[in-house]
């Protein structure tokens, strides 16, 4: 009862935030709203990854900044006038969104592919190395900004809808983690998603069943790095603006923490991490702040470490799990 | 009979001084009950490892059906028809009794892949898990979750995942440990019934479980087979009773 409610109680939610944030008078708050839609796409793909094919990747802003990069180069380019691979370049979302979600998902394969090879640490070492590289390789390339990063000058246009219009696109963004979640829900509890959560389980068995696990984690890998990518391009036109910190191992950091926080293998409960992770990282230097503790203010994440330990130690599946009660064990 | 189900030749393995096998020589005839005795750490389970995959041997070969299967992975082995059981059972007890079932179903017939329609609710797939389920008496507790099951009925999933592959060659690594007299008569029972339907390579210590079963009986110490043969002859070999069977 409480799974199917839950999830429709947090879309309503979040379809009231932004006449709500006008109503109380702080309507910049859609912003940081848009913002906590993005992650949250970018949180339930990587929860695809941990929760239910047991692959703890330490790299998953290195999709995500890909996709931001696709974005932002190809808007560059288009500003600009300069042809890209001798192609004209378009400034068009329904070509460039595609396009960072394939990059991503291409990305995914060839890092997957090598880093599927090994498991436990090693695996979250390896990912994470993978990621590391990507973002020296953007803070390299002096072409598009190194390490300053690269402007958009505006949104990508999408035909019918006014993207420099905070609401729409927010709306766009929610509508979009909406879908995700959609394709999420139904691919975990088909075939594909019963094999991976098979594999997670217990490989060796998996194996001896005839389960070929690299294919199919290989496959959700590429999944979860598409997902990404896409969170990635919105973040780039939320922002007007990508830079290599989008691929930094602190933001997978960062993306994991909403996952684990939210409940690990819940579908929902990543979204809720978002939620919670963001409204933190936003409030809690301005309660440090508040309360004549300004010094704590550049480190609020010393609140942050004992609330994740407490939650890991006491709801298994996080702050979704714990909402859920015993549903939470079925998915 | 004319092609061994398995032919296993020359086959060695080692862990440091350990020898669990030493150059192995075997073979299962098709149909058969092949039971493969000998005392703990003889390197039963070690063989049954090396003949699914999971362990590489250190040299030798092994045909399946006429085929080398030698350089193949796990996976591959079992879509040829490999089938087994674990002596520790290993079953997804996440999942319940059903979708256990319903995934060796699907793994069968390769249908891995599917994105969109549930699994669980698909009667291509439900029906013959079903049906596995009621022949091994467990479909009272089909929507149970298979941790929550007791240890005999964790064996007989452990043996349904197995069979939902409709294997041609079933290895079961002792299957009977820890189940009661009674458990234990009835999986004998079931064993005999699913005779001529593949053959099997039986592990067991339950000695009247082997004799009322096998065909054919090898006898493992250290890794060497020390005696193959029919049940009358190797229960009075004198090398098997002195280093496994015992003298009574
Ligand atoms: N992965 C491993 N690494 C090192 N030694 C191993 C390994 N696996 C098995 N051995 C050793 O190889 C020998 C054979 O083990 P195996 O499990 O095959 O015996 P078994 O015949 O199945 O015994 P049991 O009847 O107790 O199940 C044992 O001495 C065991 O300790
Ligand atoms: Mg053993």
């Amino acid at each position: 009862m409480r799974r199917r409610i839950f999830p429709l109680i947090g879309l309503a939610v979040f379809m009231m935030l932004p006449p709500l944030a006008t109503w109380i008078g702080e309507p910049y708050l859609v912003s940081t709203f848009t913002r906590i839609v993005i992650f949250a796409i970018a949180a339930v793909t990587l929860d695809l990854l941990i929760g239910f094919g047991g692959m703890v990747s330490f790299g998953h802003a290195a999709f995500f900044g890909l996709g931001a990069y696709v974005s932002g180069i190809i808007a560059h380019h288009a500003a600009e006038q300069i042809t890209l691979f001798g192609l004209p370049a378009t400034d068009q979302a329904l070509i460039i969104w595609p396009l960072a979600i394939l990059v991503s998902a291409a990305a995914a394969l060839v890092i997957g592919f090598l880093s599927l090879r090994t498991s436990g640490v090693h695996f979250i070492m390896i990912t994470l190395a993978f990621a590391q590289m990507l973002y020296f390789l953007f803070v390299s390339m002096e072409k598009y900004g190194g390490d300053d990063g690269l402007m958009m000058l505006e949104r990508n246009p999408l035909p019918g809808l006014d993207m420099s219009d905070d609401w729409s696109f927010y709306y766009l963004c929610l509508g979009l983690l909406a879908v995700v979640l959609f394709i999420l829900g139904r691919l975990i509890n088909a075939r594909f998603g019963m094999v991976l959560r098979s594999i997670k389980q217990s490989g060796p068995r998996a194996r001896s069943l005839g389960i070929s696990s690299l294919a199919y984690r290989l496959t959700a890998f590429c999944i979860a790095g598409a997902g990404a990518g896409l969170a990635g391009a919105l973040m780039a036109n939320h922002n007007g603006f990508v830079s290599p910190a989008l691929l930094h191992w602190t933001l997978s950091g960062d993306i994991l923490i909403m996952v684990v926080l939210g409940g690990i293998g819940t579908l929902y409960g990543p979204v809720l991490g978002a939620v919670i992770f963001l409204a933190l990282e936003e409030f809690l230097p301005l309660a440090f702040e508040g309360a004549g503790l300004p010094g704590f203010k550049e480190h609020w994440r010393v609140v942050f470490g004992p609330l994740l330990i407490v939650i890991v130690l006491f709801a298994k599946s996080g702050l979704y799990g714990f909402l859920l009660g015993k549903e939470a064990a079925d998915v | 009979m004319s092609e061994p189900a398995l032919s296993l030749s020359g086959l060695n393995k080692r862990f440091g001084a350990v020898v669990a096998a030493d150059n192995l020589e075997l073979e299962v005839a098709a149909g058969e009950i092949h039971a493969l005795i000998g005392p703990n750490g003889a390197g039963k389970t070690t063989l049954i490892a090396q003949i699914s995959g999971e362990l590489a041997p250190d040299s030798g070969r092994i045909r399946f059906l006429g085929r080398d299967i030698t350089g193949l992975a796990v996976h591959e082995r079992s879509r040829a028809g490999l089938g087994r059981t674990y002596q520790i059972t290993s079953v997804f007890k996440d999942f319940n009794v059903l979708n256990n079932v319903i995934l060796a179903v699907m793994a069968r017939k390769g249908q891995g892949f599917g994105f969109v329609r549930p699994a669980r609710s698909d009667p291509t797939l439900r029906d013959p898990a079903m049906e596995i389920l009621r022949q091994m008496g467990l479909e009272a507790r089909a929507r149970d979750k298979a941790g929550a099951l007791s240890h005999g009925e964790q064996r007989q999933l452990e043996l349904a995942l197995a069979l939902a592959l409709k294997p041609k060659l079933l290895m079961l690594d002792e299957p009977m440990a820890g189940m009661g007299p009674e458990d234990g008569q009835n999986m004998v029972e079931f064993l005999q019934g699913l005779k001529g339907d593949c053959a099997m390579l039986l592990v067991e210590h339950d000695m009247d479980a082997v004799f009322a079963l096998a065909d054919t009986i090898s006898v493992l110490d250290y890794g060497r087979l020390i005696a193959s043969g029919p049940p009358e002859t190797i229960r009075t070999d004198e090398a098997v009773r002195r280093a496994y069977l015992g003298t009574d």
